[in-house]
């Protein structure tokens, strides 16, 4: 044991690092003790562990992580929707990004949901869920119940339709021009100068499942 | 820069310069005096909306220096006379762009700079960006470019000088 210049002893470090459940494994099995209505996605992969809860569970489930002192995840790094219609079902994801300082380490936490089903918002439990919550609702129409100002946030004002939904089109509906008469812009609906092209990006030599133009003078049939 | 070149201002001080001192005064058209201050003070509206900004920040630092063409960027309409569109026009922003050029005072002149402020570029089928800027404003310069280079840029102000030599007016 060492001494420092005042002749005291020094005292003995805490080894913190034994006490923390680094491993994904029992991570996710400290989890499922401790929350039994928490869904792991088997296998972990990339060092990263998924889990489902469903809507009802979920801010209960964010409180327990955040508060919970061998886990602890005190931050919400992002919070966004997904579409997956003709992948999965139920069509929509909430997705929930968290990281601990503590353990150093990131997890992710998905709500499934159908069209018109709604989920708690977790702005009671983290602060900056709030303008997350309004991207999600802006862009797949996700609407969080409880929420204190459910507002689109990046469309444009008046925006009709949820614009990552895949069943919106690339274009939308309106576009706009300022109107000489009216003194002002307007809104119209959309009327393509020119045919929408649908680039190609297969690499020629990758082996292009088509003759691509020129070619067909070459191959002698 | 060919001593022709209606843009060389030095030959046409110089020419001034003598006459005064062969003569006393000097005699010229209005138009052309006019013309002549309008594009030596070109005062553009600083409207960054993208990555095209910074270009443009870029024509305006120590290398390109837009200053030495009498160019100094200005933070309010009522004092500019150019408006560069620098980057992807949103329809949100839309109206907000066409306040800004209303504000501005006559004669105004716009340069359109960049795919996106042109005619969409790269967002051109987008539900949420105008396909290009004149759908908005007049368009007196386009500069292409994804973004222009500060040279590119460079160029749009200069032609836009000679676009003002050529067709401006003075008017009251």
């Amino acid at each position: 044991m060492e001494f420092c210049c005042c002749k005291e002893k020094l005292k003995e470090p805490v080894n913190i690092v034994d006490n923390m459940i680094q491993d994904l494994e029992a991570q996710a099995k400290y989890i499922q003790e401790n929350f039994s209505e928490a869904k792991v996605v088997e296998p972990i992969n990339y060092g990263n562990l998924i889990i489902y809860v469903t809507s009802e569970n979920i801010v209960n489930f964010l409180k327990f992580l955040r508060d919970d002192q061998n886990l602890s995840f005190k931050v919400l790094l992002d919070v966004f929707g997904a579409d997956m219609i003709g992948v999965r079902n139920p069509r929509f994801e909430v997705i929930y990004n968290l990281l601990s300082l503590k353990l150093n380490n990131r997890i992710t936490v998905k709500v499934a949901l159908n069209e018109g089903e709604e989920v708690q918002t977790a702005s009671t439990v983290f602060e900056s869920a709030g303008w997350f919550e309004r991207e999600a609702f802006d862009m797949y129409g996700i609407v969080f119940k409880g929420h204190t100002d459910l507002r689109r946030i990046l469309t444009d004002y008046g925006f009709e339709g949820h614009p990552l939904r895949k069943d919106f089109p690339l274009t939308g509906y309106k576009e706009v021009r300022y109107d000489e008469d009216q003194k002002r812009v307007v809104y119209e609906p959309v009327k393509l100068m020119q045919e929408f092209r649908n680039f190609d990006f297969e690499m020629p030599w990758n082996g292009t499942k088509y003759v691509l133009p020129g070619d067909e003078k070459t191959t002698k049939s | 820069m060919s001593n022709l070149s209606p843009l060389n201002q030095d030959l046409l001080l110089n020419q001034v310069n003598d006459e005064i001192n062969n003569r006393g005064f000097v005699v010229a058209k209005l138009d052309s005096l006019v013309n002549w201050a309008r594009t030596g003070s070109l005062w553009p509206m600083t409207f960054g909306l993208a990555c095209c900004a910074v270009e443009m920040m870029q024509t305006a630092a120590s290398r390109y220096d837009l200053d030495r063409f009498g160019l100094i960027f200005r933070p309010s309409p009522r004092q500019s006379d150019v408006m560069i569109v620098a980057g992807t026009l949103t329809n949100k922003m839309a109206p907000a762009l066409r306040k800004v050029y209303d504000q501005m005072a006559e004669p105004r002149y716009v340069i359109s700079m960049g795919s996106c402020a042109n005619g969409g570029g790269y967002y051109h089928y987008s539900y949420s960006v105008v396909r290009g800027c004149d759908r908005i404003v007049p368009v007196d310069v386009y500069v292409p470019g994804c973004p222009p280079t500060a040279e590119a840029l460079l160029y749009g102000v200069l032609l836009l000088q000679r676009k003002i030599k050529r067709t401006g007016k003075y008017s009251r």
